[in-house]
């Protein structure tokens, strides 16, 4: 498996806060990374740095070989990563066709308005999302604007999507259903970083384990490794947790 | 002339310049309108105080603040019934409205004063000061000083007042600020009003140098725009620090390429800025 | 066909059945309305193309009209440039400068992008004013009367190159609005950062929109140049060319086809109506009506027509 992306010492600094301390991480090919970590530890920051958003203070990002720190958000996207919004960010007075349908044509690769739309309605079929194509994306519930934000980044055909709280304010119902997309895109070969704060979304869904804390990455392994790992039980588990998964916290 | 005589010019109306732009800044500040009624009502002002001199022989420097006084119940009506109708539309129905009504207000104007220029003449005139080989004119001495007075007095009032603190208050958090009992739409309208009520007194302070008219609204609100640009939008120490940079940019601006070109030299400068660093030279956010 | 297709024929239609009529039955007074008319709905769609799709309340537009009307009153004048090469040329000016201007100000947003492209105009007119070697300055500029015949040849000649202008204004809107652009400027204007997020650059977008904007206004201001033989920079740079256009687009319905075109004529017809009844004071009066429009009737005439279907 080939590393796709690759942060190499990025570090970002806000005024006088370092929100990323010198973060050295890899995500590879048809990888599921799930990163975890308090409030305030840098994760949104980290899918910022690498999209464009923010530029790192120190350090480089490269994507398949290119380094892309210095690149606008629209070039990072077009080359192939995509990104969710914690607080979704839809055109609200387009449809939810016209929502996809532009991301295939501004980086899906689509030549045309109408190609765009046959590709985007692929894409809502794929997401679930095909009975209600014609609706204002405003219209949509919560859970469905977060499936049309995921429709959009899909349409990109991206080869790295970053899902950045993508289950925050969903029912169980409509997590499970999230998470059978997540796994179904996962399959079709583009790898994603999960970055969540719900263990149980993370520990099913993710080949490996990313944590940060405090701007720093304090563990970087399997599930079941992270679980036990003492410094991500001090910082982030808690006590509880480890003891409910059978592990001796330190006193 | 000497550079020291020509940075004399430019410091001489920085004070009239803070006053002209302090009720602008004010309420872009606080309530996110940009007033092009300002420049009008700042014309208005001025022949307020005109007509004042006329009459009863009073000095504009010292009508000011009833030259301000006039204005400020009507502005304060202006903004309960019609633009508190607009507050949080986007930019451009805001710009649209004040644009109206300062079509209004200056054509009502050209009607009933006609298009030519006053001018307040005082006798004896008031004569320069000479510092030592560089001259002062007193006309715009006093101007400056005054409004210099007048900016300070009102950042004062914003700090320690009730109703000033209320519209710091309403300005960084609108929902906070009622929560804590302000009554936001009347703090609107106020802050409107001592806009208009700053306006008004740089009025008559300008009318006691300049010619006036009412072709010369635009002027005076495109220097407005310059100062608030220049010292950071929200502030009142910005807003001085922008008054003085025009007035030496404008200096020595006309010092290198003559009077008419000053102002297009600000506004280039306006522009560059605009592009490089819009928070100014101070450049802070919320008004304090 | 879809609605929008029947709505374009319509237009269409309607274009052509009143140019022909007015060609035929008008006298000089009215073709001069219609000319201006077809000056409005041109310089209306011009500021819809950066205003109302993509957002950007431009107030440039007569910094672009003023632009074209001097280079192709120079061209002509002193190069003594036929028109036909005159006008494209000018029209091209502008949209170089509406390019450039672009590249130095569509990176702000909401009142600071106003200020800035108001402020354009200024510097362009006093600029204009200055050179008066090649401009004539604060005197004006005379052009060459155009050999098309006495005053009603004159008028219908205008009438024709305004609504040729209009007609243009048209047809590269709804190009706009039907292609890539389009759709480009409209996620723009409902979500700037999510349209970078999707991959399309915003900067290009914008940009292409204010050129076809200063193209449009610019090529307007050439016509109009020669149609009234002599410009002065107060004239041609005045503030309400870029106000008045915005008012019309917004009566009519902004980042529409035909809203602009729609919003110029009703808004020219009231002023018509102010200006034949109220000589004096028609200025102040346009001043309240446009608070009365902003007031009342944000969405424009849409919302009458909303209003009418709904409740009847």
């Amino acid at each position: 498996m080939g590393t796709l992306l690759r942060f190499a010492g990025v570090a970002r600094r806000f005024g006088g806060i370092l929100a990323l301390a010198g973060i050295d991480l890899e995500i590879r090919q048809g990888e599921i990374v799930g990163v975890i970590g308090p409030n305030g530890a840098g994760k949104t920051t980290l899918v910022n740095a690498a999209t464009g958003v923010h530029r790192p203070t120190a350090g480089e990002v490269h994507f398949e070989g290119r380094r892309i720190d210095r690149l606008r958000p629209d070039q990072i996207a077009r080359l192939g990563v995509a990104r969710t919004f914690q607080i979704v960010q839809p055109f609200p007075r387009m449809s939810v066709l016209e929502n996809v349908a532009a991301a295939a044509l501004f980086s899906g690769g689509a030549r045309s308005l109408s190609q765009a739309r046959d590709q985007a309605r692929e894409t809502l079929a794929f997401c679930g999302l095909q009975e209600r194509e014609a609706l204002p994306a405003a219209a949509l519930s919560l859970a469905g604007r977060k499936r049309l934000e995921l429709a959009k980044s899909l349409a990109m055909r991206p080869r790295l999507l970053f899902l950045d709280e993508v289950n925050a304010g969903l029912n169980p119902a409509e997590m499970d259903a999230a998470l059978a997309l997540i796994r179904a895109t996962a399959a079709r070969g583009i790898a994603i970083v999960l970055i969540e704060h719900l263990m149980k979304v993370v520990m099913q869904a993710s080949h490996r384990i990313v944590v940060l804390h405090q701007g720093r990455l304090i563990a970087d392994g399997a599930p079941d490794a992270i679980v036990r790992d003492p410094a991500v039980i001090q910082a982030y588990l808690g006590n509880r947790y480890a003891q409910r998964h059978g592990t001796q916290a330190t006193p | 002339m000497t550079y020291l005589q020509v940075l004399i010019n430019g410091l001489a109306l920085g004070g009239l310049y803070a006053c002209i732009a302090a009720g602008f800044s004010l309420v872009w500040g606080v309530l996110n309108i940009i007033n092009l009624l300002h420049g009008s009502l700042i014309v208005l002002g001025a022949y307020l105080a005109y007509f004042a001199h006329q009459a009863w022989g009073i000095s504009p420097f010292v009508f000011a603040p009833a030259a301000g006084l006039a204005l400020f119940l009507p502005a304060f009506l202006i903004q309960r019934t019609i633009l508190e109708r607009v507050m949080g539309k986007p930019v451009l129905a805001t710009l649209i409205l004040t644009f109206g009504l300062n079509l209004f207000l200056d054509n009502a104007m050209l009607y009933g004063f006609k298009a030519d220029f006053r001018k307040v003449i005082f006798d004896p005139p008031l004569g320069l000061l000479d510092l030592g080989g560089v001259l002062l004119p007193l006309d715009r001495f006093y101007a400056t000083v005054a409004g210099l007075a007048l900016v300070l007095a009102v950042w004062a009032l914003l700090r320690t007042t009730h109703f000033g603190r209320a519209i710091v208050a309403v300005r960084m958090d609108r929902e906070a600020a009622a929560l804590m009992g302000i009554e936001v739409p009347r703090t609107y309208a106020l802050a409107f009003a001592l806009g208009a009520f700053m306006a008004g007194a740089a009025g008559s302070l300008l009318s006691g140098i300049f010619p006036i008219s009412p072709v010369a609204s635009s002027l005076y609100l495109g220097k407005a725009f310059v100062i608030c640009v220049l010292g950071g939008l929200g502030s009142l120490p910005g807003v001085i620090a922008g008054g003085f940079a025009l007035g030496l940019i404008e200096s020595f601006g006309t010092l290198a390429l003559g009077p008419e070109l000053a102002l297009t030299v600000a506004f280039v400068l306006l522009i560059l800025l605009l592009m490089f660093r819009p928070t100014g030279l101070l450049g802070r956010q919320g008004f304090q | 066909m879809s609605r929008k297709s029947w709505q374009g024929l319509i237009l269409v239609a309607a274009g052509a059945a009143g140019t022909a009529a007015l060609l035929g039955l008008a006298d000089n007074y009215v073709l001069r309305l219609a000319t201006t008319v077809g000056m409005y709905a041109a310089l209306a769609l011009a500021w819809n193309l950066v205003g109302g799709y993509a957002g950007y309340p431009s107030f440039a537009t007569a910094a672009f009209f003023g632009l074209g009307a001097y280079t192709a009153g120079v061209l002509q004048s002193a190069v003594s440039l036929p028109f036909p090469l005159a006008w494209p040329a000018a029209a091209a000016v502008a949209a170089a400068f509406a390019a450039a201007l672009g590249g130095a100000i569509l990176h702000l947003r909401g009142h600071y992008f106003a200020i800035a492209s108001l402020v354009v105009a200024d510097v362009l007119r006093e600029l204009t004013n200055m050179w008066t070697d090649v401009t004539g300055g604060g005197m004006g500029l005379n052009l060459p009367l155009l050999d098309v015949g006495g005053v009603a040849g004159q008028a219908r000649f205008y009438f024709l190159a305004m609504g040729l202008m209009a007609a243009l204004a048209t047809l590269l809107t709804w190009w706009t609005d039907r292609g890539r652009l389009g759709m480009a400027l409209r996620c723009i204007e409902q979500n700037e950062n999510a349209a970078q997020v999707i991959g399309l650059d915003t900067r290009r977008a914008k940009a292409a929109a204010l050129t076809l904007s200063g193209l449009i206004a610019g090529g307007t201001g050439a016509v109009y140049a020669s149609w009234v033989t002599y410009i002065d920079p107060t004239d041609v740079y005045d503030v309400l060319l870029s106000v008045k256009p915005i008012l019309m687009a917004l009566l009519g319905g902004v980042g529409t086809v035909a809203g602009p075109i729609v919003g110029a004529l009703a808004f020219l017809a009231l002023e018509e109506v102010l200006w034949r009844n109220v000589l004096e004071f028609h200025a102040g009066l346009l001043g309240l009506l446009v608070v009365l429009l902003v007031l009342f009737l944000p969405d424009g005439l849409r919302a009458l027509r909303r209003r009418a279907a709904a409740g009847g």
